[in-house]
């Protein structure tokens, strides 16, 4: 059972099992790798594991350069210096020159927690997804990333994978299935449907609990693969319930709202709430201080649903 | 190297300039100081020392050349085209629509390219990174690459040089093309890389300083660098800007990117008219 593991396990016990047949599997660090805990993957496969110090512009041009030569590299850091640190890096080296390069970007938005604003990446995909190809992923809890892992493998292109690096709230189980390119239904409403990805979705969960208290029938759909997005789920959303809230853990400028919105405005045009963060930096605090400060709490769902609903 | 060899390269050196100047001469303006003050070197790889054929350009046990200084490409693709990876008459479609040849090297567009470059400073990292491939697969390919020194203000190159120098890739030869000169004016006014070979010697990397436009001194360093195990090599090429073609060298660092009359390249290429 993957229940009681962190998703940082489950992330290098993947890889350790790819690895077996997979012999172009290799893991770049960037000094992270007592964090994110790919210390097991160097003991199984030492001459397939670098470590290139605190360098991330160097981690991706070196993942980029192994790419070339037919690896398959997974590169990790904290989501702020996977991505913005190494921005061009990424964009150039490896997405410009087309290259199969796997990055992942941990603790997204306000689960950096106590490292604070300077380690809070609540721009990561929004900055990740405006490059051309560039596959977008959100893995959920500890069933979804064992399930999507050889699928992200196999997976013949640029991708980023936004990581949470402890346990995740259980919100599916081992028996799920899950396809990299389709939103996972969790349920369907009439009245409204909540859009969620990463922390928000066992949120989403909740709030969907309380409004049927209310006498509100709302769906939650999880759309982890933020780009490229499942654009027929999303329609269907809005076709089926005719009002949409679209829950993220981060900033809303160019994020999970965003990527929606470009799929409802051109298909289907309905009432669209947000629960974001609303441009502003990150800051220090434990979760629960965190999400009340930039309103990521179940009831700012059930606030945000309740507006949506009333605007239909 | 025996005297018909020395020959043969340096006036193979002397054709891959005129294929340069034709190319941006034909566009009328482009990358011409640091495309001509690399010449000698990627004729002595492309000629000589390196492992690679048009016949076979995605061979996975190919020497890889990465071009990480990406706006000296036309004179990658004028070796290129000499030596048949594309038809020569494509040096015809510089920059132009639709072109396979653009400004800065394109790996998904030019045959023979092994690494996309242009924005300054990232192709050390991936040079390092087929090395390492080369490690893990036990091949005995060799990785070159060629780094100007402006670009070695990026700080990436720095981050890199160490880790080469740490990884002790015996199997990466770094070139940094040492012609003095940047966009702005004088490398030494600028912000100086020098002294580069003591840096580079602290950095853990083998390293050698010659003329970079001697073509005996550059093969015997190459072999060199080939032949030393266990480090990592750094020969440090000192060049001049716009070398072999007056009219662009006289220009100073303007030449880096300049404009160049149909009279002034047909005259240098001695091709009067098609």
């Amino acid at each position: 059972m993957t229940d009681n593991m962190e998703m940082r396990e489950i992330y290098c016990q993947s890889l350790i099992e790819e690895a077996k047949t997979n012999d172009k599997i290799v893991v770049v660090e960037a000094d992270l790798m007592n964090c994110i805990k790919t210390g097991p993957f160097k003991k199984a496969y030492p001459d397939r594991f670098f470590n290139v110090g605190i360098a991330e512009a160097n981690m991706i041009g070196v993942s980029a350069g192994l790419a070339t030569c037919g690896k398959i590299p997974f590169c990790s850091s904290f989501g702020t210096f996977a991505t913005r640190r190494c921005y061009d890096q990424i964009f150039i080296s490896v997405a410009y020159s087309k290259q199969n390069v796997k990055i992942v970007g941990t603790d997204p938005g306000i689960c950096a927690e106590i490292n604070g604003g300077t380690h809070m990446p609540l721009e990561d995909m929004g900055i990740m997804r405006n490059i051309p190809h560039m596959l977008c992923v959100e893995p959920t809890d500890s069933a979804m990333l064992k399930a999507l892992m050889p699928q992200i493998i196999a997976y013949d292109g640029a991708a980023y994978i936004r990581l949470q690096r402890k346990k995740a709230e259980t919100v599916f189980d081992e028996k799920d299935t899950f396809d990299l390119f389709k939103a996972k239904t969790v349920s369907q409403g009439k009245d409204a449907t909540i859009i969620a990805s990463g922390i928000m979705v066992s949120k989403a969960i909740e709030a969907s609990k309380t409004l049927k208290d209310m006498g509100y029938d709302v769906g939650v759909v999880n759309t982890f693969t933020w780009k490229p997005i499942d654009e027929k789920a999303i329609i269907d959303c809005a076709k089926n319930s005719g009002a949409i809230v679209v829950a993220e853990n981060h900033n809303i400028r160019n994020g999970l709202f965003s990527a929606v919105a470009e799929v409802i405005v051109a298909n289907c045009p309905v009432p669209m709430e947000s629960v974001a963060v609303m441009d502003e930096f990150g800051e220090v605090g434990k979760m629960p201080y965190l999400a009340e400060r930039f309103s990521l709490r179940a009831e700012d769902i059930v606030e945000k649903t309740l507006k949506a609903i009333k605007r239909k | 190297m025996d005297k018909q060899k020395l020959e043969y390269l340096q006036s193979k050196a002397l054709d891959i300039r005129k294929l340069t100047v034709e190319m941006i001469g034909r566009l009328g303006v482009g990358h011409i100081g640091g495309a001509l003050s690399i010449v000698d070197l990627l004729t002595v790889l492309y000629y000589d020392m390196a492992n690679v054929t048009p016949q076979s350009p995605k061979d996975p046990n190919r020497d890889r050349i990465v071009m990480s200084k990406g706006h000296a490409g036309p004179a990658l693709y004028s070796v290129l085209a000499d030596k048949g990876y594309f038809p020569i008459e494509e040096i015809k479609t510089l920059n132009k629509p639709g072109t396979n040849l653009p400004s800065h090297c394109d790996m998904n567009k030019t045959v023979g390219i092994d690494m996309t470059a242009g924005s300054l400073g990232q192709g050390l990292s991936c040079a390092i990174g087929m090395a390492l491939a080369g490690k893990i697969d036990k091949k005995d390919y060799k990785v070159f690459c060629i780094l100007g020194d402006g670009e070695s203000q990026e700080g990436q190159v720095w981050e890199a040089l160490m880790y080469a120098g740490n990884m002790r890739l015996d199997n990466l030869v770094i070139f940094i093309d040492n012609n003095g000169m940047q966009i702005d004016g004088m490398t030494s006014d600028i912000n100086s890389i020098e002294p580069l070979d003591e840096k580079s010697k602290a950095f853990n990397l083998h390293t050698q300083r010659i003329n970079g436009h001697d073509i005996q001194a550059i093969e015997n360093a190459v072999k060199c660098a080939i032949n030393t195990k266990d480090k990592c090599s750094l020969i440090v090429l000192d060049t001049i800007k716009g070398y072999g073609v007056d009219w662009v060298s006289s220009k100073g660092f303007g030449c880096h990117s300049m404009s160049i009359s149909e009279e002034q390249w047909r005259e240098f290429c001695g091709k009067e008219n098609d």
